[in-house]
């Protein structure tokens, strides 16, 4: 297959793609182009559309397609069960709605290669703003999730929606057996920061997206907030999960 | 027409009611229609009402010890309670199964993954070593060309 370079250890790029057919070729094109030594693992979550055809028929990617829609989180949990299970070191969620430009993927791997987090986010928030406009709104909510969290893990996030994450072996393995369902992002925050594991944010730009629609329409955007915000606060009572002497 | 309500009649409904209500769980758990370890609460409760049936003073005695001025509310408090419990143990179990639910359509994603896999390189071992037949068909083979290759 393709040869290994000097990257250090096996990468994993998860992909959750729910009825990506039209943008899923071409972002698997331009991730192989990116580094050939990355490995691609599509999580097809039960798509209505050609995604799973098209994505097996470029060849560049292991498709793994699930029986039924399980949301986001049980798409990218699956990503992690693989990537725990065939050896990886590195698990990077990447959401195929091509919101965020293949270029950066890097910057994440290399961060968490590097040993200085055990979670890399890639955010839109941590310089000043770039291109894309974020709605007002959809940038409040993200500020109340960053102090929420702030108040309840004591670490700054400012991206707590972002679905571009790069993971250690440890994160994952723990994350492949304890992941939330529904609006998973930021209450993943939560849960890894209760288990004490090293966060850290990079920023990145972000494209506008290039197909599907935002899971998160504005007008939805009360439910949503009070949905995750009480995720949050009850992932951040929950019992933790690893204990200090207790090692991955 | 003389009507004249019977002053245990409303006792013997609700004998009858409670023990009804016991019976069909234990037959369902029977039957198999319920599992055991579901039916507990159910059981409690049944014989709960079978007690405040067969006790008279028995509401009385409850109402008293909560201060509740009317005795038939303390009914529908430990109604009430029973309710609850029960709701908030489906609550336990429906996130159980969703959880292993949840895990098992992971698990069929990554298996069928898996099998497509295999059957691909048992296709690719089956042409090799029809090739490689003809091959030798052929030629005299060598000790060198019949090392089995790794299939990358």
């Amino acid at each position: 297959m393709t040869q290994k370079n000097t990257s250090l250890g096996k990468v994993l790029v998860i992909i959750p793609a729910y009825n990506e057919a039209e943008t899923i070729a071409s972002l698997l094109q331009q991730i192989h182009h990116e580094n050939p030594s990355w490995d691609i693992l599509v999580v097809n979550d039960a798509s209505k559309d050609e995604t799973e055809a098209i994505a097996k028929a470029t060849g560049l990617a292991r498709v793994v397609s699930l029986p039924f829609n399980l949301g986001i989180g049980g798409a990218v949990q699956t990503g992690f069960k693989y990537a725990f299970r065939n050896g990886y070191d590195v698990a990077l969620q990447f959401d195929g709605d091509g919101q965020h430009p293949v270029s950066e993927i890097k910057n994440l791997v290399d961060l968490i290669e590097r040993d200085e987090a055990d979670v890399v986010i890639g955010s839109r928030f941590n310089k000043k703003q770039n291109g894309v406009k974020t709605h007002y709104l959809r940038r409040a909510g993200i500020k109340i999730f960053e102090w929420f969290s702030f108040v309840l893990i004591r670490q700054r996030i400012t991206d707590h929606t972002s679905g571009f994450r790069a993971y250690n072996r440890k994160a994952f393995t723990f994350l492949a057996s304890n992941y939330p369902t529904d609006y998973p992002e930021p209450e993943v925050v939560i849960l890894l920061g209760k288990n004490k594991f090293r966060m850290k944010e990079t920023f990145t730009q972000m494209l506008e997206r290039q197909g599907g629609i935002s899971s998160i329409p504005i007008a939805k955007g009360p439910y949503y907030m009070i949905k995750v915000l009480l995720a949050m606060f009850m992932a951040s009572i929950r019992s933790r999960i690893i204990y200090p002497e207790e090692e991955l | 027409m003389t009507s004249t309500i019977n002053p245990n009649q409303v006792q013997y409904i609700a004998i009858a009611f409670s023990l009804i209500l016991f019976f069909v769980i234990l037959f369902l758990i029977r039957k198999r229609r319920i599992k055991e370890e579901y039916s507990l609460m159910w059981l409690l409760f049944s014989l709960v009402f079978i007690v405040f049936a067969l006790w008279r003073q028995g509401l009385d005695v409850v109402s008293g010890f909560l201060g509740i001025a009317y005795p038939p509310a303390a009914m529908l408090l430990i109604l009430l309670m029973a309710v609850f419990l029960i709701m908030i143990e489906f609550s336990m179990i429906i996130s159980k199964l969703a959880d292993k639910n949840k895990n098992l359509a992971q698990e069929i994603g990554l298996l069928y993954h898996e099998t497509e896999k295999l059957k691909r390189m048992l296709k690719r071992q089956k042409k090799q070593n029809q090739s490689k037949k003809e091959k030798t068909a052929k030629v005299k083979p060598t000790p060198d060309n019949n090392a089995a290759q790794n299939i990358p």
